[in-house]
């Protein structure tokens, strides 16, 4: 009988060792989309992968390292929190750019921003 | 061969931090945009909190990240809503001139650094002497195993009474120049002239049924905002154990609270919480904290000396004097950032998505 935990444990370093690599690289292609991406909501699209994915993979990368601790508990509050809060913030910013007229880009010309209009309009 | 590892990767990191604080400093100064500014204040704040972790200061990072990022980023948003969104252009003189202030004033700081110990330095004066005593004797005198709270609550109470008075006195001065309870339109004419705006506004409950596109902010707040209130209380509560106390534990209150206005509106708020009961809040604070002072010296002991409280047991009286003090923080510093935020936010009677 070959005695698995220990492979576990290994494996338990690794998958934790693959979740924070993910994380990080989401979190760059987040924020390379925010400086690349032609249009606020676009903007915002790749904001949000930094918000949400990214961040739960670190923090469970995280927990997965400190295994059984109190750490853990502390970590699996904090990314509840992150998942309800996050994706309400995008979408409160989100809502208010729709609200306050911002069209989004389609096509090559930049559609003027609300601000402008109501400055011409007066 | 081999590689090696002797270097500290705190020293690293704390780099890293610094010239992320450096270059947002930087784009502070060069932006016009007053938005763009209060968010960039509150990235500033929280980087500076990671710093102060990283520099095991974890009382000043939660301070940090609480007031500097969380607190006062709502309220400066509060305060631009009274003003102008963008800042007018400085003339290029006086950059000139603020410039060369600011690099002559670095330079003495930076000339000052040479004469300031190590990090971590034994033989500092922060570590020795006195600071040096508090670390000794705070688990015999106090009990406490939180050295800062000891320090904060009970040796340094006087202190610490003085920064609650402090407190007290900016949310008294916001009161007397913005008023607490004062609603006025735009247009700065109050509502009682019959200004038809303010009187055909619907009661907010029919704005909220008929068109409501703050539905998601709203149930998500509704099952946040216990749970931030419930924090604000282990925060206050755990103060002796952890980082923590009234002051942090005030500000998250406070921001449990306007976090429940910006979504709710202030009429709401304000029939949770009157502005009577915040005003009624600034002073009781400091009335605990100023009361407990007069009732040791009642008892036979000093200022603020919390031995006599229990006749037994000298270290029960420093947890239940530590308690009640830090009780008094918590009320009157939840109480002036209510009251500023009421100041700033309760002019208007009902935000409307085109006022921002």
């Amino acid at each position: 009988m070959i005695d698995i935990m220990p492979y576990l444990e290994i494996l338990r370093y690794v998958l934790a060792g693959a979740l924070l690599f993910g994380g990080a690289v989401f979190m760059i292609i987040g924020a390379v989309g925010m400086l690349r991406l032609p249009d606020f909501y676009a903007r915002i699209h790749a904001a949000g992968i930094t918000d949400t994915l990214a961040t739960v993979m670190l923090i469970a990368g995280m927990m997965l390292h400190s295994g059984f601790t109190q750490t853990t508990a502390k970590l699996a509050l904090v990314a509840i929190f992150l998942f309800l809060t996050s994706p309400t913030a995008t979408h409160a910013v989100a809502n208010a750019a729709h609200k306050a007229g911002l069209k989004p880009r389609l096509g090559k010309v930049q559609p003027p921003h609300p601000r402008d209009k109501m400055k011409g309009a007066k | 061969m081999g590689l090696d590892v002797s270097f500290d990767i705190f020293i690293v990191i704390d780099l890293i931090i610094m010239s992320m604080l450096l270059v947002v400093g930087i784009a502070l100064v060069r932006l016009n945009n007053l938005f763009a500014v209060v968010m960039l204040y509150g990235v500033y704040s929280l980087l500076a909190a990671i710093w102060f972790v990283s520099l095991d200061a974890v009382d000043v990072a939660f301070t940090e990240a609480a007031v500097g990022a969380g607190i006062s980023t709502v309220l400066m948003l509060g305060a631009m809503l009274l003003t102008s969104r963008e800042a007018k252009p400085t003339p290029a003189l006086r950059r000139w001139l603020s410039l060369g202030v600011v690099g002559v004033t670095g330079m003495a700081l930076f000339y000052a650094t040479f004469d300031m110990p190590n990090f971590g330095d034994a033989n500092s004066p922060a570590n020795s002497y006195v600071g040096l005593q508090y670390m000794y004797d705070t688990i015999t005198e106090v009990g406490v195993p939180n050295v800062v709270t000891a320090i904060l609550a009970s040796y340094r109470a006087f202190d610490t009474f003085g920064e609650v008075v402090v407190v007290l006195t900016a949310g008294l001065g916001v009161m007397l120049i913005l008023g607490i309870g004062t609603t006025r339109t735009r247009d700065g004419e109050s509502p009682q002239s019959g200004d038809e705006t303010t009187q055909s506004a619907p009661p907010v409950t029919t704005v909220l049924a008929t068109e409501n596109h703050h539905i998601v902010l709203q149930v998500v707040a509704k099952i946040l905002i216990p749970i931030i209130v419930l924090y604000a209380l282990y925060v206050q509560f755990h103060g002796d154990y952890g980082p923590g106390g009234g002051f942090q534990a005030g500000v998250i209150f406070a921001s449990a609270v306007i976090l429940y206005s910006l979504i709710f509106g202030m009429d709401e708020t304000r029939r949770a919480i009157p502005a009577k009961v915040v005003q009624f809040g600034t002073a009781l604070g400091v009335l605990i904290f100023g009361g407990l002072g007069l009732v040791t010296i009642a008892m036979g002991g000093k200022f603020l000396d919390y031995d006599v409280l229990t006749a037994a047991d000298p270290i029960l009286g420093q947890h239940v004097g530590i308690l009640i003090i830090e009780v008094g923080v918590l009320v009157t510093v939840a109480s002036v950032m209510l009251s500023i935020y009421y100041g700033f936010a309760g002019r208007y009677r009902e935000l409307k998505d085109q006022d921002w």
